[in-house]
């Protein structure tokens, strides 16, 4: 296990003096391993990217532990030199008054400031080929003289040119044309040949499927559902999964209707089951099999 | 016929010069239709949709016309247009979570918004308007900021159809939106459609696998030119431009598992506006591509209402 998350919970504070507070994620639990992808699905306000920015130090946990290689998260360099994020809009993540390739500058400054010029460069460009960009075509450029993809997959270099183990993709297709949304897909799935461990956060069904071992799926902040890609999408058993599935627009087969009629725990709005193991590494939380009518 | 769009030229003024954003666009929707408009971003359709209603500052009309239900809209006029807005005309913006006036209660918004276009507010008609797209007829009494995304979203679709116009431009809609209220606002679009509200719509969207859903006809658009028109069902089962098939191909579904089937995108990226290529458009980054291609293809009718512009198609 890589990355563990143990019951892991966190609490917002709201209200105008922050004297509500809200739980916007409330005891998860899974784990990623090495040179393995898991998605991690939900809907917006499902926690799905509080997760991601806990795991990346970015925000404090309140209960429960997230390690990596056993090593609690800290917003520490020698951390980061494993453990790296992408997120969803790339064209904000550039300064526009440098040139894009300013980023790989920054992470030798303080990273490997002993390595020499030639030699960073020649990782620069290998870097930039692992991603499958042609580096005479990116490096010295602006950022709004390249593509989103493009800049894109120079973040995900970017991660790559350190020592990582583990990334945490936060929506990063989702700003993305369809056309060139799949070759980053790919890409993520070249990387976890090399023996890389992804967290794919996204809203998209169709993407977590294409991509993932495992899969996870959120509702408000819990693991409704949670195991193998393939049962999870292919024999859902939460209802919730079963109306997301049924919501995602298809090509060639018209929209299902397959909401579930009948009475649940989910539907009376209640919370729902605890997380039991309904089949081998797919795990499911619904009171259905405890005796629920359905 | 609805909607004729005829050589429509629109352009943005910038430093650099002209930037060819619409280049000769021309296409027809029948009364009741609903036209899916997709395509990559920067390939016109959303230029299209806010050259029907309102151009910005830097748009300018270089040429061709629209004409709705048998008159001319002035669409390079912005004053003239201004009758047309709303009545004839009407647009639920992309970002339709921003929309709303954030210091009125939507209620009194409606109101004002109706008193501007001299028309009285309808309760009766709103609130049932309200009940179409299952929204609480409370919400007239919220601030926007009460809503959620996805019924502001709606609130937006109520507002845009109040007065009934001839055609709605849906710009990227759902595009914000979770997949289950995606189809939610999507099922409510079609139900404006069926209830006479709009006579014809055009969807703007990025997301080809949607608008087969809602579209009767889609129109693929690349770098301001029409690429590929056809039934959605043609569309997505027999396309014939090569952009489209590579498109279509590009597409993640639901059961295809990158470790079973490899899907590719399209290598390249579409040639600048500013000083687009002679000839085919797609030339660049198109797998089929010959001499020929240096020509201009012209849009060619290869069965009944299936338009592409290709020479090998």
């Amino acid at each position: 296990m890589m990355l563990q998350l143990d019951n892991v919970t966190k609490v917002y504070k709201v209200g105008a003096f922050g004297g509500k507070t809200f739980a916007a994620v409330d005891g998860v639990s899974f784990d990623v391993r090495s040179g393995e992808v898991v998605s991690l699905i939900g809907e917006s306000g499902s926690g799905k990217s509080t997760i991601g920015k806990m795991i990346l130090g970015l925000t404090s946990v309140t209960a429960g532990s997230i390690t990596v290689d056993g090593v609690p998260v800290k917003a520490a360099k020698e951390y980061y030199r494993h453990v790296q994020g992408v997120f969803q809009d790339p064209f904000s993540c550039y300064n526009p008054v440098f040139k894009a390739d300013r980023v790989f500058q920054l992470i030798k400054e303080s990273y490997y400031p002993q390595v020499s010029a030639a030699e960073w460069d020649g990782r620069v460009r290998s870097a930039i080929q692992d991603v499958r960009l042609d580096p005479g075509q990116v490096l010295g450029r602006y950022p709004h003289q390249l593509s989103g993809g493009q800049l894109q997959r120079l973040l995900i270099a970017r991660a790559l040119l350190l020592d990582i183990k583990l990334l945490v993709a936060d929506e990063i297709t989702s700003m993305l044309d369809a056309s060139t949304r799949i070759d980053v897909l790919n890409l993520l799935a070249e990387l976890k040949e090399r023996g890389l461990g992804v967290l794919y956060v996204t809203h998209d069904l169709s993407l977590g499927n294409y991509l993932a071992e495992r899969t996870v799926v959120l509702r408000n902040g819990t693991v409704v559902e949670m195991g193998l890609t393939d049962k999870v999408f292919g024999d859902p058993l939460h209802p919730y999964t079963r109306k997301l599935l049924a919501a995602v627009p298809r090509l060639n087969a018209p929209w299902e209707d397959a909401e579930p009629t009948d009475t649940c725990r989910y539907h009376a709005g209640g919370a729902s089951g605890a997380l039991f193991e309904a089949d081998a590494d797919h795990f499911v939380a619904c009171a259905r099999l405890d005796g629920c009518p359905r | 016929m609805s909607l004729r769009v005829s050589e429509l030229r629109v352009y943005y003024r910038t430093l650099k010069g002209d930037v060819k954003a619409l280049d000769d666009v021309s296409f027809t929707m029948r009364d009741g239709e609903i036209l899916g408009l997709a395509g990559e971003s920067g390939c016109g359709k959303t230029t299209l949709g806010k050259s029907l209603i309102r151009m910005d500052g830097r748009m300018r009309h270089m040429g061709g016309t629209v004409e709705l239900d048998g008159r001319e809209l002035p669409i390079g006029d912005d004053r003239r247009m201004n009758e047309f807005r709303f009545h004839e005309v009407s647009l639920i913006p992309q970002y339709s979570m921003s929309a709303m006036n954030p210091t009125r209660k939507i209620g009194k918004m409606v109101g004002e918004l109706l008193g501007s276009r001299g028309v009285a507010l309808d309760r009766a008609e709103l609130e049932s308007r309200l009940d179409l797209v299952e929204l609480p007829r409370k919400v007239l009494d919220n601030y926007p900021i009460e809503l959620s995304g996805g019924m502001k979203q709606r609130m937006v679709m109520v507002i845009s159809t109040l007065l009934n116009p001839s055609l709605l431009i849906a710009d990227e809609v759902t595009s914000a939106l979770d997949v289950s209220t995606q189809k939610a606002v999507a099922k409510a679009l079609i139900g404006f459609r069926d209830a006479g509200f709009v006579k014809s719509m055009i969807f703007v969207t990025h997301d080809l696998a949607l608008t087969s859903h809602i579209a009767d006809t889609i129109m693929v658009m690349y770098a301001g030119k029409l690429a590929e028109k056809a039934p959605a069902k043609v569309m997505v089962t027999a396309p014939r431009h090569p952009y489209t098939k590579l498109l279509i191909n590009s597409l993640p579904e639901v059961g295809v598992r990158h470790a079973d089937k490899k899907l590719s995108g399209i290598a390249g990226s579409p040639p600048s506006l500013l000083d687009p290529p002679a000839g085919c458009r797609f030339r660049a980054r198109c797998p089929v591509a010959g001499d020929e291609c240096g020509q201009e293809p012209p849009v060619v009718e290869v069965e009944p209402d299936h338009f592409v512009a290709c020479w090998k198609a």
